[in-house]
């Protein structure tokens, strides 16, 4: 199969949007491709799998190389492995989900999912490049559709946050960017898997691995550069915060992972500040969240706390913890994405996130309170949902680390379940539970689209919950790869 | 070796039940959940009774010792090649002996719930949630793998949160619920933490395994976690603490025991079910499940004493004075729980010395019989009363004759009265601590006494003492316990004792709470699964009988008739008396801790730095580049004398550079 048809067909997508003229095909249009994108991501699984369990032992399927810019080397070299396979598989889920929310969108609709669905076309072309340039094209294709949609569909002090957050990513592409250079000068190609081979020399990665890093960690959040996800998700529209969290902060975590695997030996020399900030966002961000009193505020500072657990998963650099933080990608990515999504539900009837304002909604709405209930409970990391499963994956190979420092900090991040806990009851009994009041007492539960969203999802977060050997199959032998180098690294110390 | 895998059957099928119901249950199953649920249930019951007829009577036993077996296991999540999460089914005489407990008391409060719960709203969602709930604990006790238990542990964890807060629309049972689960997840923070030290240098995560490694001296992961410390304790005596403090946690010990008073919130068969029988139990389980390597530490195992001594003692005393009959009960599990904690604490692996482990499943098995009676007939009571208050209550013998009866039978058998079955299995513990630790032995001696104590001063409350009200309901109608029970209390048959499905548990587990004493226990359960010779001594019962009677006597000249002589007493114990009603403070140091230190002194700090100092240092950074820019756009003025000089300038710093500078 033709990667290149997961770039083709939003584009496709995505023009016919244009020229369509009524609200009715627009959404069709939208919905039609978003399936069209499932459907592909999920054939291209079971090739992927076929093709594995056939004794395929090649680091990346389905590869295409084609000569983009001589000059400099750049090439349109795409292909995929496992955790590149479970990013794609997310992203097409959360773009049906995304759609089928939006449903009733009617300000300027047809921009509005022209930019969707530009946004999940950045993405598929983000997770399928192997060279640096191409990646980090689609990474700035990704960022520009977010700043049109907080800003012109977003609410509340939108322009300011779409600025920030629109900065914010700027600046940290602008980093990425100079580590490119960086790593281009030196050896000449932007293609990964050749520099994976050729190796760095230490004081090459030392100094440019920090601006690679931290460019992708202020997009998966990484504390003290996670202030746009607040105003961010708060000020944007429901789809938009879904592929925020969804998808945007996974660009983040992948490339911070990409760029680990790609330069070992400066990981494993700054792998105790990477989990420093890891574990301060972790605990940090719990204990902010504690004190939010706006739903979306609470879900966005509890992202900044769960993508924290991607951050120390990737700065144990172990094969479990690595693991962990790509079960925790995918987990997050489902899990917020269905709580944008319940918040949306709830702030479209109620007109309120305030968390005082509400109470009582699983009398009039028990619906979307129990969908409420279980993106709680998947956040709480309760056995069963994807939460449990990827976070217990990051505290097992992070405990593997026997160093008193990084023990200390598996018990600290551990320690978050608890905070975890009390910000999501907290949330879940002043809104779900106790007295409704009379108003919304009347207010309607969940039409078929919006039920159709919450459940794709929560399939998803069931499938890794109750079978997470599934996933583990996925992605076990890659980062068995990735570990052939950073294991090299480590023991070279 | 024969096949168990039948025993599968016993959780799914309740899974089953909370499958179905939660997706249909609310359109399509209204009215008929609680039937399915209990057919369900009956079904796994009676596996669960022939697993156990078969476990310990045909083929179980290989030369005279009971076998673990493990029916069924697969692994569920790798982490690394020997540590992994796996699934499986255990069959050994703890387990079967926790199957028949689960199944038997959950289908009794499934019957029961039949009448209590009729004309409830969300009849088929209490159903959904009860099945989840006892599909999670009888996972839990079928647990291979110590992160399977943790698993279960978890679910039991939220099913108890579902269940609590039920009466999801009243604010007093979210907070219950809310606490419970905090507090548990508190303490199982620190048995995830256990977990990971007990995988880590057990290199394993499976029950058998690790018991395997840790229990001989010579292995060398016995030698590496014994050599590796901590603050001055070993690797093992911290493993085994936190996991102990997870099983304190769901278990109710002191300090983590707040929660349990206030799940009395959930509907009454709910409390009988969790909070008195099963959930409860999960960390004495627990404590059991790995008590190969418990008895392997010393400090750990006089940990779990203590804790539980402090524990027994201390509910009784609080049990004393509280006036809401489900929070007597309440403390009256706590207390006995702590009896089957310390019972564990003291007792060694194996062989004779092996009596407290005995003793302890003992006390955990007819404990769940007669405990979850207790619950079943103050359900009986609230239902008829709407009330909860002692003070509403009194006269009642003659209105609701089989309540009566069973309840004084039920208060019999915790009280230890000889021939019912507290008293066989308390008399064992009582044995076990004479002959291991005179210290705790008086400590649960006089534990015993005031259990007699509280128990009848609430037998003789609710059905002596006052004349029974003409017109209970409607004294005390707007105590409804809850909002949902609407019409169907019109019914004449409501208020009398209610429906035959809620007297029928009544009996039958009154007769469990005279019978099951008789049950040979130390032939089938003992620490190592070879029989155990244990027998009655008559001179050794004679002190914690009398005490008991005495106790019960006491009880009756305070409360069979209203007088003043309680309230003499009271005036005696004056400020430990109200310390003891005030549950000595522990919930408002709790309350202190949480209120008054996290949320002001870490929750609020954090946000407010975070919106003030990180995000401003970000805002800094963006005003600063845009004064810079304006300050220096004078620059780019586009006349071409200001650009002259600047060259020239350059030209002039640059030659001092290098004439006088660089040389």
């Amino acid at each position: 199969m033709n990667l290149s048809l997961l770039i083709i067909l939003p584009l496709l997508t995505a023009l016919l949007i244009l020229l369509s003229k009524q609200l009715a095909q627009i959404r069709v249009i939208g919905l039609v491709g978003s399936i069209a994108q499932l459907g592909t991501a999920s054939w291209l699984l079971k090739l992927y799998m076929d093709q594995r369990a056939a004794g395929n032992t090649a680091t990346h399927l389905f590869e295409t190389n084609a000569v983009w810019f001589k000059a400099l080397n750049i090439n349109y070299h795409i292909g995929i492995d496992g955790i590149a396979l479970a990013m794609i598989l997310l992203t097409s889920l959360i773009v049906v989900a995304g759609i089928l929310v939006s449903w009733t969108m009617e300000k300027l609709s047809k921009e509005y999912f022209f930019l969707l669905v530009l946004l999940s076309m950045g993405a598929y072309g983000f997770f399928i490049s192997l060279d640096l340039f191409t990646l980090f094209f689609f990474l700035e294709v990704a960022v520009i559709p977010k700043f049109l949609l907080i800003g012109i569909w977003g609410s509340g002090r939108k322009e300011n946050s779409a600025m920030k957050l629109a900065l914010m990513l700027m600046a940290g592409s602008a980093l990425v960017f100079v580590g490119l250079m960086g790593i281009y000068y030196n050896t000449h190609t932007f293609d990964m898997v050749e520099i994976g081979k050729m190796g760095m020399s230490l004081g090459v990665q030392k100094f440019f691995f920090p601006f690679l890093f931290l460019g992708f960690g202020i997009f998966a959040a990484l504390f003290p550069f996670h202030t746009w996800v607040p105003d961010g998700h708060a000020s944007a529209p429901t789809a938009a915060s879904m592929f925020l969290a969804g998808i945007s902060m996974k660009l983040g975590g992948y490339g911070c992972l990409r760029m680990a695997a790609l330069m070992p030996d400066a990981a494993h020399a700054y792998s105790w500040v990477i989990i420093l900030l890891a574990t301060i966002a972790i605990i940090y961000g719990a204990f902010a969240t504690m004190m939010q009193t706006d739903l979306k505020y609470i879900n966005a500072y509890s992202s900044i706390s769960h993508c924290g657990f991607v951050i120390l998963g990737i700065g144990m650099l172990n094969k479990t913890s690595i693991n962990g933080a790509v079960i925790q990608m995918v987990s997050h990515g489902l899990m917020t994405a269905l709580f944008f999504a319940a918040i949306g539900m709830i702030y479209s009837r109620t007109h309120t996130r305030m968390v005082a304002q509400l109470g009582g909604l699983l009398k009039a709405m028990p619906f979307i309170s129990t969908v409420f209930v279980i993106a709680g409970l998947c956040s709480l990391g309760l056995p069963g949902f994807s939460g449990f499963v990827a976070e217990m994956t990051v505290f097992m190979g992070s405990w593997q680390n026997p160093d008193g420092v990084y023990r200390a900090a598996t018990v600290i991040s551990a320690a978050s379940i608890v905070v975890t806990a009390v910000y999501i009851l907290r949330a879940t009994g002043r809104t779900i539970m106790g007295p409704i009041s009379d108003e919304h007492a009347l207010l309607s539960d969940a039409s078929w689209n919006e039920k159709l969203a919450a459940g794709l999802l929560i399939i998803g977060i069931l499938i890794i919950g109750l079978a997470p050997f599934l996933i583990n199959q996925l992605i076990m032998p890659t980062t068995d790869f990735l570990m052939i180098n950073i294991n090299k690294a480590i023991t070279l110390k | 070796m024969s096949n168990y895998l039948y025993i599968l059957w016993i959780p799914l099928l309740p899974l089953a039940t909370f499958v179905v119901l939660g997706l249909f249950g609310r359109k399509y199953f209204a009215k008929t959940a609680g039937i399915i649920s209990t057919a369900s249930l009956l079904t796994s019951t009676i596996l669960s009774f022939v697993a156990a007829k078969q476990y310990f009577f045909v083929d179980g036993k290989v030369n005279g010792v009971y076998q673990k077996i493990i029916a069924l296991k697969y692994t569920w999540l790798q982490f690394s090649p020997n540590v992994s999460i796996d699934m499986g089914v255990i069959v050994d005489p703890i387990a079967v002996m926790m199957l028949i407990v689960v199944t038997s008391v959950s289908l009794m409060v499934h019957v029961f719930s039949l009448g209590y719960m009729k004309g409830e709203e969300r009849f088929a969602t209490y159903y959904a949630f009860l099945s989840l709930f006892t599909f999670s604990m009888l996972g839990l006790i079928l647990s291979v793998n110590i992160f399977q238990v943790y698993m279960f542990w978890e679910l039991v964890g939220v099913s108890s949160f579902l269940l609590i807060g039920y009466y999801f629309n009243k604010p007093s049972a979210v907070a219950a619920a809310k606490k419970a689960f905090i507090v548990t997840r508190f303490a199982d923070l620190g048995f995830l933490i256990g977990i990971m030290i007990m995988g880590f240098y057990g290199g394993t995560l499976d029950i058998g395994l690790l018991i395997q490694k840790l229990t001989s001296a010579q292995s060398p992961e016995f030698l590496s976690i014994t050599s590796a410390s901590f603050l001055g304790a070993s690797m093992l005596t911290w493993g085994l603490t936190l996991i102990f403090m997870g099983g304190a946690g769901k278990s109710a010990m002191f300090p983590l025991h707040i929660w349990l008073p206030d799940a009395m919130e959930g509907p009454t068969p709910v409390s009988a079910l969790i909070h008195a029988a099963t959930m409860v139990v999960a960390g004495v389980y627990l404590v059991a499940r790995l008590f190969p390597i418990f008895s392997m530490d010393e400090t750990a195992l006089n940990i779990v004493t203590y804790v539980g001594a402090f524990s027994a003692l201390l509910a009784a005393i609080i049990a004393c004075t509280q006036t809401d009959i489900k929070r007597v009960l309440a403390y009256s599990t706590m207390s006995q729980i702590g009896y089957m904690m310390f019972a564990l604490g003291i007792s060694k692996n194996g062989g004779e010395n092996g009596l407290g482990f005995m003793a302890s499943m003992f006390h955990l098995f007819t404990h769940a019989f007669f405990k979850s009676l207790l619950f079943l007939g103050a359900g009986s009571v609230i239902h008829m009363l709407h009330s909860n208050e002692m003070k509403d209550m009194g006269g009642l013998r003659k209105l609701m004759p089989i309540t009566h009866a069973a309840f004084l039978i039920a208060c019999l058998a915790i009280a230890g009265i000889p021939p019912f079955a507290g008293f066989f299995s308390k008399e064992e513990i009582l044995t076990a601590a004479f002959h291991e630790n005179k210290l705790i032995y008086g400590v649960a001696l006089f534990t015993a006494a005031l259990t007699s104590f509280y128990m009848f001063r609430l037998y003789f409350n609710i059905f002596w003492s006052k004349e029974a009200p003409a017109k209970a309901h409607s004294a005390v109608h707007d105590h409804a316990h809850n909002a949902g029970h609407n019409d169907d209390h019109k019914d004449a048959q409501d208020h009398g004792e209610g429906t035959w499905t809620m007297k029928l548990p009544l009996i039958i587990l009154a007769a469990c709470a005279v019978g099951v004493g008789f049950i040979p226990f130390s032939q089938f359960i003992t620490s190592d699964g070879a029989a155990l010779e244990t027998h009655i001594d008559m001179v050794f019962s004679i002190a914690p009988v009398a005490l008991s009677i005495i106790a019960i006597l006491l009880s009756a000249s305070f409360y069979k008739k209203e007088n003043t002589k309680s309230d003499k007493a009271v005036a005696v114990f004056g400020g430990f008396y109200r310390a003891a009603y005030k549950k000595f403070y522990v919930d408002e140091l709790y309350l202190f801790i949480t209120k008054k230190i996290v949320f002001p002194l870490i929750g609020q700090p954090i946000a407010w730095a975070d919106r003030n100092i990180v995000d401003g240092f970000i805002l800094l950074l963006a005003s600063t580049t845009a004064k810079i820019s304006t300050a220096i756009k004078g620059l780019q003025s586009g006349k071409v004398q200001n650009y002259a000089l600047y060259f020239f300038g350059g030209v002039l710093a640059l030659s001092v550079l290098f004439i006088y500078i660089w040389k």
